[in-house]
Order: structure tokens, then sequence, then C-alpha cells
């Protein structure tokens, strides 16, 4: 574990460097551009289906996806993000009581 | 970029505003300290994670992939594709920073979503770099300190789901997501990403599926012709921003 941490944490750190230190024209090559643009589109919204509709390896359906339908509405109505995350635990939380 | 000097006013301003998002984020923190105990890292890795690594998004994916039990090395390769945002942020930001050798080394710890976000709209440079290093230092204090506060809770409550922690990371990634949704093209990445992630869940080891997604990503760029025209955060599309 202390090698993940280590290894993605200074990783991170050299891919930030890198931005602040590479010639702008790096992204001049447009499919580059495209991918290096759509990747965290991709991940996030991996992430959120993952973390939300999977336990394991198995796809589940539980007080998590009304945790999350409550940040879909939150973010329609431009809610701070603070609302958004909080309310959504508070949903997952008061629905498991109940 | 202008050179010209901020008057008082407009620097309380931008100090103002970058220290809301500051706290707004550091806040956050806790849920991150709580939720990465609950995953199985210790008190101490959890710390180095915001101290070393320092971007929210990275740090809540290796810890939902090693939750998942997935493999470490899973969790760490999904966290570095997902850094690679800040390399493009990065690409925006030099130019407008104009900071050479310690300072620029210094900034590059504090590139993140919201010192991006808070920097990138100001019109002059002095605006820029305040705005940019008065977020990356007032979120990496706070973030640190909510991670440790966090982190010392979540060892004492013991079980994520008690307070719908588990929630609460897929509402974050949803959160960070949501901007960039305002394309369509994002929108059909989005939904071809979790459907690919999903599809994926049952079938291969816990943090292939999101690095499978990544595939997606690859896939639409290369055949795909438009430029993304949110690829770069602004004021509104951050904890504490201004909506």
């Amino acid at each position: 574990m202390w090698t993940a941490v280590l290894l993605a944490g200074v990783g991170c750190y050299l891919l930030k460097l890198a931005g602040l230190s590479l010639p702008e024209r790096v992204l001049e090559h447009p499919t580059v551009e495209r991918v290096a643009d759509l990747i965290p589109v991709a991940l996030l919204a991996a992430l959120v289906a993952v973390q939300t509709f999977s336990s394991g390896s198995e796809l589940t359906l539980d007080a998590r996806a009304l945790g999350l339908g409550f940040a879909v509405v939150a973010l329609l109505l431009r809610m701070p993000f603070l609302v958004v995350v909080v309310g959504a635990s508070v949903v997952a939380a008061v629905t498991r009581l109940v | 970029m202008s050179d010209a000097v901020l008057d008082p006013g407009e620097r309380s301003a931008i100090v103002r505003d970058s220290l809301a998002v500051g706290l707004a984020t550091g806040a956050y923190g806790l849920g991150f300290g709580a939720v990465s105990v609950a995953s199985g890292l210790s008190i101490a890795q959890t710390c180095v994670l915001s101290l070393l690594m320092f971007t929210g998004a990275s740090q809540f994916a290796l810890v939902g992939v090693v939750a998942a039990g997935g493999a470490p090395l899973s969790g760490a390769a999904t966290a570095l594709l997902l850094g690679t945002r800040n390399t493009l942020y990065g690409l925006r930001m030099a130019p407008l920073l104009r900071w050479r050798g310690w300072r620029r080394a210094a900034a590059a710890h504090v590139l993140i979503d919201e010192s991006t976000a808070m920097g990138v709209s100001r019109g002059t440079r002095e605006g820029v770099r305040l705005g940019f290093l008065t977020t990356g230092v007032s979120v990496f204090v706070l973030w640190n300190l909510a991670t440790a506060a966090g982190a010392l809770a979540g060892d004492a409550v013991g079980d994520p789901r008690t307070f719908g922690l588990d929630a609460a990371v897929g509402a974050a990634f949803l959160a960070l997501l949501w901007p960039r949704l305002r394309d369509r093209r994002n929108v059909l990445v989005a939904v071809l990403a979790a459907a690919v992630a999903l599809t994926m869940v049952p079938i291969t080891a816990a943090g292939v599926p999101v690095l499978a997604a990544g595939g997606v990503a690859l896939l639409v760029g290369v055949i795909g012709k438009r430029q993304d025209p949110t690829e770069v955060p602004g004021p509104d599309d951050v904890a504490g921003g201004h909506r």
C-alpha cells in the first residue's frame, strides 16, 4: 500500500510540474489535446457509476443511488458543492434508517 | 495579460473569494480522511496522500479502488490518469503565472482544479498570481488539517455507511464532472464510460473497470474532431465559488 501511495503521490506532483514546465506547443496536436480533455470526463463518469452502483464485483442498487439522485437535483438547482456532497450522504444514511 | 497593479479593493475581493473556496474545499477534506481510513488505509497513509499527492479526485479514486478490493497499484494508475488533468491546467497557467525556478516548483504543488479556476479568469498577472496562490495555499492547509481530523474521526466511527459517506464519494465525483457536462460530446463520453465501467464490474478485478473506461476517451478523442470548451474550470465550478 505504501508503494502505491508514494508512487502515485510523487507521480501526481511530477504531472503538475510537467504542466508548468513543458512548452505550450505539446498541446498543438489536436488528437493529443482532445484525448487529454476527455480522460477526466470518462474517468469521473466511470467513478460515479462504480462508486454508486457496485459492491466488489457485483452490480447493486441501494441507498447510494438515492444519494446520487439528490446530488443530481442539487446540481441542477446550482446548489453549492458542499450541499451536494453532504446532502447525498444524509439522504443515503436516512434511507438506511427507514 | 496586463501587468497593471491591483487596487486594494480588487485585491481584497480576490483574497476573500479565494479563502471562501479554500474553506469549502478544506471542509470536504473531512470526508476524504474518513473515507480513506474506512477503505483500509492507515491514518499515516491517508495524511501522506493529502500532503504529497494533494489533488482530491485522484486521492478519492485511489482509495475508492482499494475500498472495492482492487490492487493498490491499479488505484495508483487511476489516480495518475486523473492527475493528467493538472498537467493541462499547468500548460494553461504557465504563460499567465510566468514563474521560474523554485517558485515554479512550489507553485506546481498547489496546481489543482480550485487554484486554476480562481486564477485563470483574472485580467492582470498580479490578479492571476494572487488568486492562484491564495486559493492553492488555503486549500492545502485546510485540506490537510481536515484530512487528519477526518481520518481520526473515521477511525472512531468505523463503517462509512453509518453516515452515508459511501454515497458522498459518488456525489463528489459527479460534482467535479458536472461543469464539463455543458458540452454535449462530453455527455456522450460520460454515458459511454459509465456503461463500459459497469459492464466490466462483474468480469474484471476492481480498479480495472475505471481504467477501461479511460479507453472511451481515447476512442472518442481519436475519431472526434471538435475541441472541448469546458476543459479548464472557472470560478463557478469549484466548492465555495460564486454560482
